[in-house]
């Protein structure tokens, strides 16, 4: 077996180990958590409105 | 089962509001990148080195009509799904979820894309090392498995690390600028080189395909609204900014390779950056711009896994898809099962599907979502006109971005029909299944009145 080799299966390990880890995580998660608390996000609002439309700005509205 | 945590006083999980203007930047500006350094030059080869120059500067105003605007309905609609929350508040339910899966498939192919590359890369390097039967699988199936694991750990860690190599792929490009003296004539042959349009306007046309290239996801930079801590300035700074500077790369890149190659060696290059520092002969560059390749394409890899994701999370939290899709993770605060089942998808596209099928059904879907963003911005002045609502940008010489952006789009379908007709045609029956489906059945459980979070005015008219 030469490095290269060494490196292909490095990758196949490592990949394999990364993929367990979302997996076992996010079935801790979902078994840590009620599905209505993890679904809870709603759309966000702008909470700097560092601009305004020109004719606010004039105050033509 | 262990005890669960069950919401408590209106509790609500939300995602992190942790970005700034550089994490947006990097977020539009990384996904692209990979363009200047491989696949753009592909146009050369369609009609020459000066119809890709005409195509870049053609694609060049596509999209800066299209950043925009991006920026100016973003700065309003602070929802992760960018262009699908866009079509939800502005068109309707069916023009969302049409626009939702052009986004997905448009990332999460672009994503595979970069991985194969990516494998491609390495394993040219062991081929040069003498290694022999070398596999670019391991490194392809590593790739989309370390990023989807980024990207599920947290949002900051991903586009810091996206900024970081972002920066590094674009000073690279800046220095073999310089390198290659622009101002003289010691590397730059321009005189030589250009040798006008071998294939007439016919070719011009045809290059537009890959002229897009240059461009191709920097409206990606609104899936990041849900994240950054001020959207209605930080989006259209990141989404700007990020396109001044891929018109300055882009320019640079052409002028660099246009000026080192023949355009029959340059059209059919892979790596025509890097080839061109090898041209210089300077072992330092070469390094250099191999790595800002390998960085570009990392980069692009990890921002498409961030916005497919996001987009495919916002449908989900809308029930356009699964409610499942609209989680959110208590700790690290991502939308981490549309992470992980988007994983799968990249993997069996990179693992299975040509190079060249993949990139043109991501061009594709990105088209179908320009072409839905002219109409949109219309529609969107029309319903709500400036001063009936807060926009932290205002677009320039409404409606002339919309209909140039209309027209541009139109030239390059047709530019993509001339050499992928087939494919433009069954991507086209795809979305009329899938619109199908939709209607007929995926429709009823959309949340219609509660998906309209933002707190907006009514519409004129209405």
């Amino acid at each position: 077996m030469n490095t290269f080799a060494l490196l292909e299966y490095s990758a196949w390990g490592l990949s394999i180990l990364l993929g367990l880890w979302m997996l076992v995580d996010m079935f801790r998660t979902d078994r840590s958590y009620s599905e209505d608390l993890l679904t809870s996000s709603r759309e966000g609002e702008i909470e700097d409105a560092s601009a305004v439309d020109p004719p606010q700005k004039r105050g033509a509205r | 089962m262990t005890a669960e945590t069950s919401p408590a006083n209106g509790e609500r999980i939300s995602l992190l509001r942790v970005l700034g203007p550089g994490h947006v930047w990097a977020l539009g500006v990384g996904i692209v990148l990979v363009g200047e350094y491989m696949g753009w030059n592909f146009a050369v080869g369609k009609g020459g080195a000066i119809a890709a120059l005409i195509a870049c500067w053609f694609a060049g105003l596509l999209y800066t009509c299209v950043a925009m605007i991006d920026s100016e309905v973003t700065s309003t609609v602070a929802a992760a799904g960018g262009q699908y929350a866009q079509a939800k508040h502005i068109v309707g339910p069916l023009m969302a979820f049409n626009v939702g899966l052009y986004l997905v498939f448009a990332y999460t192919m672009l994503e595979a894309a970069n991985a194969i590359t990516l494998g491609h890369l390495v394993q040219t390097v062991g081929a040069m090392a003498g290694f022999e039967n070398t596999n670019d699988k391991p490194f392809i199936v590593l790739t989309i498995m370390f990023l989807a694991w980024l990207n599920y750990r947290g949002v900051y860690t991903t586009l810091t690390f996206s900024l970081v190599i972002t920066a590094f792929a674009f000073v690279s490009i800046c220095v073999l600028f310089f390198a290659v003296q622009p101002w003289s004539d010691v590397y730059i042959k321009h005189d030589q080189l250009l040798t006008g349009l071998p294939y007439g306007w016919l070719g011009v046309l045809a290059a537009l395909h890959f002229g897009m290239w240059f461009y191709l996801g920097i409206e990606g930079t609104t899936q990041a609204a849900e994240e950054v801590r001020s959207p209605a300035r930080a989006l259209p700074l990141g989404t700007m900014t990020g396109i001044i500077t891929l018109l300055i790369a882009a320019t640079m890149t052409w002028y660099i390779c246009s000026g080192l190659m023949p355009w029959e060696y340059l059209g059919q290059s892979v790596t025509p950056l890097f080839d061109a520092a090898r041209l210089t002969n300077s072992t330092l560059l070469m390094v250099l711009l191999f790595i800002g390749t390998i960085f570009s394409a990392l980069a692009s890899a990890n921002c498409c896994i961030n916005d497919a994701s996001r987009a495919w999370f916002s449908m989900g939290r809308d029930h356009y898809l699964p409610q499942v899709f609209g989680a959110v993770h208590p700790k690290y605060r991502t939308p981490y099962r549309s992470i992980v089942f988007l994983v799968p998808v990249a993997l069996v596209f990179a693992y299975f599907a040509p190079l060249d099928r993949v990139i043109t059904f991501s061009i594709l879907s990105g088209l179908l979502e320009y072409t839905f963003m002219a109409f949109s911005v219309i529609l969107f002045r029309r319903k709500w006109p400036l001063g009936t609502i807060k926009r932290g940008y205002v677009h320039p010489f409404h409606p002339l971005p919309a209909v140039m952006l209309l027209v541009l789009c139109a030239a390059t379908y047709f530019a993509v029909f001339l050499g992928y007709g087939t494919q433009l045609i069954a991507m086209m029956v795809f979305y009329i299944v899938a619109s199908l489906w939709f209607a007929l059945h995926r429709y009823k459980y959309v949340r219609r009145g509660e998906q309209f979070a933002m707190p907006w005015p009514k519409p004129v008219g209405y």
